[in-house]
């Protein structure tokens, strides 16, 4: 089963990333972009849920509704591809968003030290992440820059 | 120089720590190739033609001799008891073995060093003028700037996993030693009209396959800003990079898509947010760093010692020419700054022996306060030497094998390892190199021709600047043969250009005679003391053209 980090705990991961289409469960659920700004009122019945948004998505739509947001989810298409750090930062920065970041798709344990830096707090891992993975959170104790909260 | 606190001691500890374990995971197959390459990149690990090859960083070209011995060591115990000085400062191994790496980073944090970030996509070794602190057209000591820039782009989080290499050089002088304007971003500190230190924020410059000339896309920014403006300006590349194709990701193809104003204005946009952050210097922080770079413990010169250094240049014509060419002015009288050439004849230009290294310690303590600099043209510089001295530096430098007196002449090239040692290339560049040394062996031609950079890359990626040399020799690969084309007019300063191609490439034994060519139509033709380049500014590409194909036909 597909594994999550959360506050550096790993857990089984009981989130389920919907479509367009897809019956809304009653929670632990993703939306894509479209969905949510097209239906915010999901937002009023309390259960946990999030937006998924690629790491390349423009921020634009997406930062009017942040505050009603307790989850959004950045996926990452390939792992090279670092335009989620970006994003993250973006969203931590420039629009001050307080809620849960999670970083899913793609990833691979050396990335999450430099994850957790930019802002995400919780990590959807493949099948085979066990607790060694973790360690990575913690691969540095010190650093140069200012992280992103 | 930088001494390391304990938090720098702690960073590279933790960093030989992880790539302990990433190397482990890797060799017991619970990491993928595809996913190792990038993490033994930014330790700066090549899987390369005949072994691996480490690059070694030397940030902005500081050694001490304490380090330089410790390289020694480090190329005799963990290779075959050489290394290699590249274009960007650093320093390559040619034939670690990759379970050894790990120890071998270990070995060089003890001293202070590392290989972070010496490849990959991410920020590369920031790099620096080699005369920085000592050049007489110094406005700002960049030394400081770049040891800023050091800390902030080393493990920086955001930047990891870019669409392509980053690379920044930093210039504090009138003249440009640097190459600033053919990085992603070049620095260039000056003075505004109060006199206040600002920096000039260029950016898209580079060599590779697109050679573009940076442009400048903030003026004067106040120096405190320097880190969230750069944060800010790498956000807008890691966001808007092309990343479907490598050869259009870097910086120069984005700014060059948009155009510098939209480029400037995104970065500007992003920048408001970004400044006045925690990344922002304070003048406690810039005046701390600053007194890493203190002035070493000059002495006043003896009386007579400049009147004694023009007796022994007048007596000895072999020691006059290596005063010429090998040695530079100094801000502080009674010194010089000495370039210890590490291109003698049928030696790859920049390779060192272990000993050699240990020599080149022993003359930085001898002469020149324990410290030396790598330079861009694949020398090492002692920056601070008496002017009481040099005779006897010089006999020292001889004997070392470090005395060739012909730097910033036609012999003193840039020249990429080439299809001798690396993957990359086409063609070997080496032995052209070797061809052209034995070819223009005549001192006094070279001295006569003057300040000429001639410059060999193997391959169009350019690690040998030929985009920048008054004559550029590339390796070309056709139909399985090696080729060279023939470039001229470059140039790497203030006055930057771009090398033009005279026409079809040459065969490896016909280089020598078309470079002779070339230098036949420069002298024809130079007038009142002009430099090639000038000459070729004034005359243009095609009288060098007619000349070399009419012979070559």
């Amino acid at each position: 089963m597909p594994k999550l980090v959360e506050q550096q705990q790993l857990c089984d991961n009981r989130w389920q990333v919907l479509d367009d289409q897809q019956p809304i469960p009653p929670s632990h659920y993703l939306l894509p972009l479209a969905r949510w700004l097209a239906a915010r009122e999901i937002a009023a019945d309390g259960a946990p849920f999030g937006v998924i948004i690629d790491g390349d998505q423009p921020l634009e739509e997406l930062a009017p509704t942040l505050a009603e947001l307790p989850l959004i989810a950045i996926h990452f298409a390939k792992f090279a591809d670092g335009r989620g750090f970006s994003t993250a930062r973006l969203l931590r920065g420039r629009y001050g968003y307080r809620g849960e970041l999670r970083a899913c798709g793609d990833i691979f344990r050396d990335q999450l030290f430099f994850l957790q830096r930019c802002g995400f707090d919780s990590f959807e891992l493949p099948d085979e992440a066990d607790q060694s993975w973790l360690q990575s959170l913690h691969d540095f104790t010190v650093s140069y820059q200012a992280a992103a909260r | 120089m930088y001494q390391y606190n304990a938090r720098d001691h702690q960073l590279v500890r933790e960093r030989v720590q992880q790539f302990r374990g990433q190397t482990e995971r890797y060799l017991a197959g619970k990491l993928s190739d595809e996913q190792f390459l990038p993490l033994r990149l930014q330790n700066g690990l090549y899987v390369q033609r005949l072994a691996p090859m480490l690059r070694i960083a030397i940030p902005y070209g500081l050694l001490s001799s304490r380090q330089l011995r410790k390289l020694a060591d480090i190329t005799r115990r963990y290779d075959k008891g050489y290394a290699h000085f590249t274009t960007r400062q650093n320093l390559q191994l040619n034939w670690p073995q990759l379970e050894c790496v790990p120890d071998i980073l270990a070995e060089l944090a003890e001293v202070e060093m590392h290989a972070v970030q010496t490849s990959g996509n991410c920020i590369r070794n920031v790099t620096s003028d080699q005369f920085a602190g000592v050049a007489t057209d110094e406005v700002e000591d960049p030394r400081p700037w770049c040891e800023l820039l050091r800390q902030w782009s080393t493990l920086h989080p955001e930047f990891a996993f870019l669409p392509r290499k980053f690379k920044i050089a930093v210039n504090g002088s009138q003249a440009d030693r640097a190459a600033f304007l053919f990085h992603d971003v070049g620095v260039e500190l000056v003075r505004n009209s109060a006199g206040e230190t600002r920096c000039n924020i260029y950016a898209g410059g580079g060599l590779g396959r697109t050679p573009v000339i940076a442009e400048l896309v903030r003026r004067e920014l106040e120096p405190q800003h320097l880190l969230t403006y750069l944060d800010a300006l790498l956000r807008v590349y890691n966001s808007h990079g092309n990343r479907a194709n490598k050869y259009k990701a870097r910086i120069k193809i984005l700014v060059k898509a948009w155009g510098v104003e939209r480029f400037a204005t995104a970065v500007e946009d992003e920048w408001q947010f970004a400044k006045g952050g925690e990344n922002t210097l304070t003048s406690a922080s810039i005046e701390a760093m600053k007194a890493h770079f203190t002035l070493p413990d000059y002495r006043q010169p003896n009386a007579d010692a400049e009147q004694q250094l023009q007796q022994q240049a007048a007596s000895e014509l072999a020691f006059a020419r290596w005063l010429e060419r090998n040695s530079h002015s100094h801000k502080q009288p009674g010194y010089r700054a000495v370039t210890l050439s590490l291109k003698p004849t049928g030696v790859a230009p920049g390779d060192v022996t272990d000993r050699q290294l240990e020599a080149i310690a022993q003359l930085a303590d001898d002469y020149s306060f324990g410290e030396v600099r790598a330079t861009h043209n694949q020398n090492v510089v002692l920056a601070d030497v008496r002017i009481e001295q040099l005779y006897a530096l010089w006999q020292a430098a001889k004997a070392a094998g470090f005395a060739t007196p012909t730097v910033g002449t036609l012999t003193d090239m840039i020249c990429c390892p080439g299809g001798d040692f690396c993957s990359l290339a086409n063609a070997k560049s080496i032995p052209v190199a070797e061809s052209l040394q034995r070819r223009f062996d005549d001192i006094d031609y070279l001295y006569d021709l003057g300040d000429l950079e001639l410059n060999i890359s193997g391959c169009m990626n350019a690690c040998g600047h030929h985009h920048v040399g008054q004559i550029g020799i590339l390796g070309v690969d056709k139909k399985g043969e090696e080729w060279y084309q023939i470039q001229i007019g470059g140039s790497a300063g203030k006055d930057a250009a771009l090398a033009k191609v005279l026409g079809p490439a040459f065969s490896r034994d016909q280089v020598a005679d078309t470079v002779a060519n070339l230098l036949s139509v420069y002298t024809d033709n130079r007038i009142d003391g002009e430099s090639f380049l000038e000459t070729y500014r004034r005359i243009g590409l095609d009288p060098f053209k007619e000349r070399v194909y009419a012979q070559a036909s």
